[in-house]
């Protein structure tokens, strides 16, 4: 049931997928359901899935199915509700480029490169690791630097383990789950080295991950050389100051063979570059609607390729948006232009969607800059006025803040844009 | 005398912080929970930690070597590893399905391992 691919491509689909994750699936279900009759859902690898199918730690699923899932599970129950919703899923291919009329040329193992006309295209393409490139770490090159996800990869899907002694840098949750994962094979993890003063990941992670295992995390502290000519030997680690600059003088040695990466994520926006849509800076994913609408009409989009989430769960809340309204649009039918512009302001990095309509409800995903103990979630006005406010507790970068914002919070707003505010109280 | 344990709840993504009051070997007061779950949580966490287990076992005739797999319940945090390490050497051959038993009632916990995919054999 995993290797479903069709074995013909039809000229024309009402709805074009690119990327089988969770989002991608997520909205060709959604499509079909809006009233999309022919949805593709392409995608490069050889199985559908994603990210979920190295992903075999629990944790998924709690929001969206009710029930604590692990990964795979999570990734083929949204497989099965698309197989079994009448949407195709043609693997081992990728999509090379959407015209402005909407043609999609694959590349594709069995079929070569193929054309398809579509009424609407969904981007859901997911995202990438930051590499030790994006952080320009001095030293040697030799192996055994690797990301955490590729450690991922190697050791749930090929059953190989990257090395016997572990440092990680970085406290994303990926390199948390990767500090449990290593250490329950048998590999030692000597640290995780977080150069923020506070952990990148979800809580829950630190807990299981790290104090389950007695693994040492060194926050306000980086990696500052990495030794070994063929193979890692050791890493050079320092605290940072307040401006994040290495105390060389304060520096120590930590021999190991492997250093995992943890650094972030970077949504996977080739595509969307080339089809010259507008990016929000801060997220690195295309800016969108209310109706997640890129820049371009027709082009829709969801998942990580937008921003990076933290929860699948919400990924499929978004792809069922997304999804949904590719499908409609594909059928003829628009919804009405938003109206009305959020502005990230103090304490908020981003907001997606980017614009909304004072004619729907909405929620809005949001992720703060620097974290509050106790602080208030406050909408108001260029000029001032408050039109919402909402208390927030514990309020930290790495988990995204939902807010569920509904048409009638808005009923007395007549502006174009809301100041969109994370304030301590 | 009245002692205080902190902990962090896992349960969902809000990670609340709980404290746990005890006096004589008896909990007395349990704080900072936003649901009941929260306040469950903290109870089982300080007299009886429990976790699941994944990991993977060794898998033949399939597109991967490796077969994901989970405990059915959650063990006793103290035996997380032994789990594993039971494990270790299993060996399952193609197809398997979603929620195959792989190991029935390991160590005598009471709950089982099971596959958390299908897994097709690869022609």
């Amino acid at each position: 049931m995993i290797d479903a691919s069709p074995r013909m491509l039809y000229e024309r689909y009402d709805v074009v997928v690119a990327g089988a994750g969770p989002a991608g699936l997520g909205a060709a279900v959604a499509a079909r359901q809006a009233g999309a009759e022919r949805v593709l859902v392409v995608d490069r690898e050889a199985e559908a899935g994603g990210i979920l199918q190295q992903c075999i730690h629990a944790g998924f699923g709690l929001h969206h199915f009710g029930v604590e899932l692990t990964g795979p599970e999570y990734a083929q129950r949204v497989l099965t509700e698309a197989l079994d919703g009448g949407v195709d899923v043609l693997t081992d291919a990728f999509v090379l480029d959407i015209a402005h009329d909407r043609r999609v040329r694959l590349l594709t193992g069995e079929h070569g490169v193929a054309t398809v006309a579509s009424g609407a295209t969904v981007l859901a393409m997911g995202a990438r690791e930051r590499t030790r490139g994006a952080v320009r770490i001095p030293g040697e090159r030799p192996a055994g630097v690797l990301t955490a996800g590729l450690a991922q990869r190697l050791v749930n899907l090929h059953g190989l383990l990257p090395g016997r002694r572990v440092a990680i840098l970085g406290s994303g949750d990926i390199g948390l789950i990767m500090a449990r994962r290593l250490t329950l094979e048998g590999v030692e993890v000597v640290g995780v080295f977080e150069l923020q003063a506070h952990p990148n990941g979800l809580s829950r992670n630190i807990v299981h991950c790290l104090h389950d295992f007695d693994i040492p995390l060194h926050l306000s502290t980086t990696v500052v050389d990495v030794h070994g000519r063929e193979r890692v030997t050791g890493v050079t680690v320092a605290p940072v100051d307040d401006d994040l600059r290495p105390q060389a003088h304060r520096a120590w040695e930590v021999p190991c063979d492997t250093m995992l990466v943890s650094i972030g994520l970077i949504p996977e926006n080739e595509l969307s570059r080339q089809l010259r849509l507008r990016l929000d800076p801060v997220t690195g994913g295309p800016v969108v609607t209310s109706t997640m609408e890129t820049s371009r009409d027709g082009v829709f989009a969801c998942g990580n390729v937008v921003h990076i989430h933290d929860l699948v769960d919400f990924v499929s809340e978004e792809a069922a948006l997304a999804g949904g309204h590719a499908g409609r649009f594909a059928t003829g039918w628009q919804p009405p232009h938003d109206n009305v512009r959020l502005q990230p302001a103090t304490n908020v990095a981003y907001c997606v969607p980017h614009t909304v309509t004072t004619e729907r409800d909405h929620t809005v995903y949001l992720r703060v800059r620097r974290p509050l103990e106790r602080s208030v979630l406050r909408l108001s006005t260029p000029d001032g006025r408050v039109v919402h406010e909402r208390k927030l507790r514990y309020v930290v970068p790495a988990e995204m803040v939902n807010l569920r914002l509904r048409a009638s919070l808005l009923e007395g707003f007549h502006g174009d844009a809301l100041l969109v505010e994370v304030l301590p109280r | 005398m009245t002692e205080t344990f902190t902990y962090l709840c896992i349960g969902c993504p809000l990670g609340c912080r709980l404290e746990v009051d005890e006096a004589e070997g008896d909990i007395v007061e349990v704080r900072g929970f936003s649901c009941r779950l929260g306040k469950e949580f903290a109870v089982q966490e300080h007299t009886d930690p429990r976790r699941l287990v994944t990991t993977t076992v060794g898998v033949d005739g399939a597109r991967w070597p490796r077969l994901p797999v989970k405990t059915t319940g959650t063990v006793p945090k103290a035996l997380v590893r032994e789990v594993c390490r039971a494990l270790a050497h299993v060996r399952v051959r193609a197809p398997v399905r979603l929620g195959d038993v792989v190991i029935a009632d390991v160590l005598g916990t009471g709950v089982d391992v099971v596959a958390t995919r299908d897994l097709p054999t690869t022609s």
